[in-house]
């Protein structure tokens, strides 16, 4: 076994649709993290990156969803296997989790201090909850511990309400923390603020974490790998190094081609054609062949499988096409 | 085309039920001008005020103090039919596109209401027309005329909300967050729609968003604001090689870059956004400024304007000349 924390093997993780029957949200869905790493999963609204982290948690709706395949081994054992007493245990305190709207996930009646305290308690934390929670407070950077501790989730803002949802997640010390887009609903300045604060935490408890988002921006200045999901499948997996300097799947150099930023706002502005598929009649070969310059017949009638590279993985029939260059370039812009 | 001077908006609000009101300052003494067929970019964080600025360009809200033109015309002394036709020829378009279109009415039926309504055409021609405009923003009517706004993805109902705005043949067009909500890449099909519609119908734009990256894509002129006031305004490539303001700088350095070969910027700015309710004394950013000084607790910044290599600026900081 190596250094992983997390090994995710082949997850398969359905919904139920009225009509349709089981669709599968994540398809053979397969990563792993290693000890302090921070990995990044990326992808657009409805790929599956959330569904992925719920699955990991156990925390979708049953009967609603259902996991139908693979294994999420949590520092070797399988979470998928847990009685759920023993999940329960590891939630929140082998695993951290935090989300994108922290007034959803703190209780507007409860003090913030009771709220970080709870997971203390939950998981029979040996020393003073008190003393621990108080000092969590300062470790999130925020001022006045013990008046913000009596505070409730309405009388502070948004940046330090997921400060307070990032001690919840940190109190028990996990070994893994889900951050599922900490920092969308955040105003820029405060999301800088909050993303020092996740590589502080790091470097301090030795935490890995698994960051999910949207945002390029994000990856690039935080990650040290990526995971590419489209459609409910990885796509492409690679060093955040790699994947940004030579993207190999199709899907990976559109992304990076229509993304904004300040760097590139000069250059012509680049939109990948098409939409993304619905689970419904989701055709049987490479999900993004419908949107793909260089789909062929093969790609719409075979899915194709990760395959390692030189470096990384891409999931894509023409990996050497891809391999020269950006193959979006010559695409009307 | 718009022309603000000094313009004020003051919100009543209520600290709680024995508590009384307090006035809250949501835009504090902004002056703009907006030429014809120019887009100029609103950037700030959540509570700087730039909506509210927006929706006193639309007409939706009086402003509480100063003056608001256009073409020449002061809006408060617009009546009936001189109303009735600003309102039509100044448009808007929403972050939230499913908030903003009726889920009762069909696409074809939100489209051509505003021909109907502002432009008095009959049913039958409205429908007619509003076939063409769908195409017009890449949306086949075949497919979705007859459709519902909830059987669109959120990008195709964005489309639909250019459509509608388009209708009414608006000469200015206020766009509130309109790509905040989408996907990356349906983002970028969105804003190359809205350049071509641009293009296309001479439409003067003010886009307001709070992502750098957009308002430096689309915009030749942009006003930074934070806490109701404007700090930094210019050529948006002046604003953003050179910025002068600290505030603008703090913005800049904040947004991350998607390179992982860019250096990680130092980010200096700490602490919240301070409450519009209790605006800090003197200059508002002080409290969070990395340069600020004893003067700038005690006496609010003028904006001086900056001539140089760089362009022409004009920031509102103590120290703009100097940095």
């Amino acid at each position: 076994m190596s250094g992983a924390v997390l090994d995710v093997r082949r997850l398969v993780t359905q919904l139920h649709h009225r009509r349709s029957g089981w669709l599968p949200v994540v398809d053979d869905v397969s990563l792993s993290i290693d000890r302090g790493e921070i990995v990044g999963l990326v992808g657009e609204s409805g790929c599956g990156k959330s569904m992925t982290a719920f699955s990991i948690m156990q925390l979708f709706p049953t009967p609603a969803a259902r996991v139908a395949g693979g294994q999420v081994l949590f520092k070797g054992r399988d979470l998928l296997k847990l009685p759920p007493g023993e999940m329960r245990g590891v939630r929140g305190a082998g695993i951290g989790m935090i989300f994108q709207d922290p007034s959803t996930f703190l209780d507007p009646l409860l003090t913030l201090g009771d709220q970080i305290a709870e997971p203390l308690y939950a998981h029979q934390f040996a020393g003073n909850p008190r003393a621990r929670t108080l000092e969590l407070i300062e470790q999130m950077g925020l001022p006045d511990a013990p008046v913000l501790a009596r505070r409730y989730p309405h009388q502070v803002s948004g940046g330090q309400k997921q400060r307070a949802l990032i001690a919840t997640a940190m109190a028990c010390a996990p070994d893994l923390l889900i951050a599922d887009e900490p920092t969308t609903a955040l105003d820029v300045t405060i999301q800088a603020q909050i993303l020092d604060l996740m590589l502080t935490l790091r470097a301090q408890s030795g935490a890995a974490i698994l960051l999910i988002t949207h945002d390029l921006g994000v990856v690039a200045e935080m990650c040290d790998r990526v995971y590419v999901m489209y459609a409910g499948r990885v796509v492409e997996q690679n060093s955040t190094a790699a994947l940004f300097k030579a993207p190999r799947h199709p899907y990976t150099q559109g992304l990076l081609n229509s993304t904004i930023s300040l760097e590139t706002a000069s250059k012509s502005l680049f939109a990948i054609p098409g939409t993304i598929p619905g689970l419904e009649g989701m055709a049987p070969g490479c999900r993004f062949a419908p949107r793909c310059p260089l789909a062929a017949q093969a790609c719409r009638e075979q899915l194709p499988e990760l395959e390692p590279l030189d470096s990384g993985m891409a999931a894509c029939f023409y990996t050497e096409q891809t391999a020269r260059g950006n193959i979006w370039a010559q695409e009307g812009r | 085309m718009i022309e603000a001077a000094g313009l004020v908006k003051d919100f009543k609000v209520s600290l709680g039920l024995f508590r009384g009101k307090a006035m809250l300052r949501a835009v504090d003494h902004i002056s703009l001008t907006i030429s014809e067929g120019e887009t100029v970019a609103l950037v700030g964080e959540s509570g700087s005020g730039k909506s509210t600025l927006g929706r006193m360009i639309l007409g939706l809200i009086p402003q509480t103090e100063g003056s608001l033109r256009y073409k020449g015309v002061e809006l408060a002394q617009l009546k009936g039919e001189a109303w009735r036709s600003y309102r039509s020829a100044v448009q808007a378009v929403f972050q939230d596109t499913s908030a903003s279109l009726n889920p009762r009415r069909t696409i074809q039926d939100s489209v051509s209401a505003p021909l109907i309504y502002n432009h008095g055409q009959p049913a039958g021609q409205a429908r007619a027309e509003s076939a063409r405009i769908l195409e017009r923003v890449g949306l086949d009517p075949d497919i979705f005329s007859r459709r519902f706004p909830h059987q669109l993805s959120g990008g195709q109902r964005q489309r639909v909300g250019l459509a509608r705005a388009l209708a009414s043949r608006p000469s200015l067009l206020v766009a509130d967050e309109p790509v905040s909500a989408l996907d990356v890449s349906v983002r970028a099909q969105i804003l190359k729609l809205m350049i071509e519609l641009q293009e296309q119908e001479n439409l003067t734009m003010l886009f307001i968003t709070h992502d750098l990256g957009v308002a430096r894509w689309i915009a030749r002129r942009v006003i930074v604001m934070y806490l109701g006031a404007s700090v930094e305004e210019g050529a948006t490539e002046d604003v953003f090689a050179h910025p002068y303001h600290p505030y603008t700088r703090a913005l800049i350095t904040a947004a991350p870059v998607p390179n992982p070969e860019h250096p990680r910027q130092v980010r200096s700015l700490k602490g919240d956004v301070p409450s519009p309710l209790t605006p800090p004394a003197g200059c508002r950013f002080h409290p969070r400024c990395p340069l600020a000084q004893p003067v700038c607790s005690e006496r609010a910044p003028e904006t001086v304007h900056i001539s140089d290599t760089h362009g022409d600026h004009q920031a509102a900081c103590h120290f703009a000349s100097t940095t």
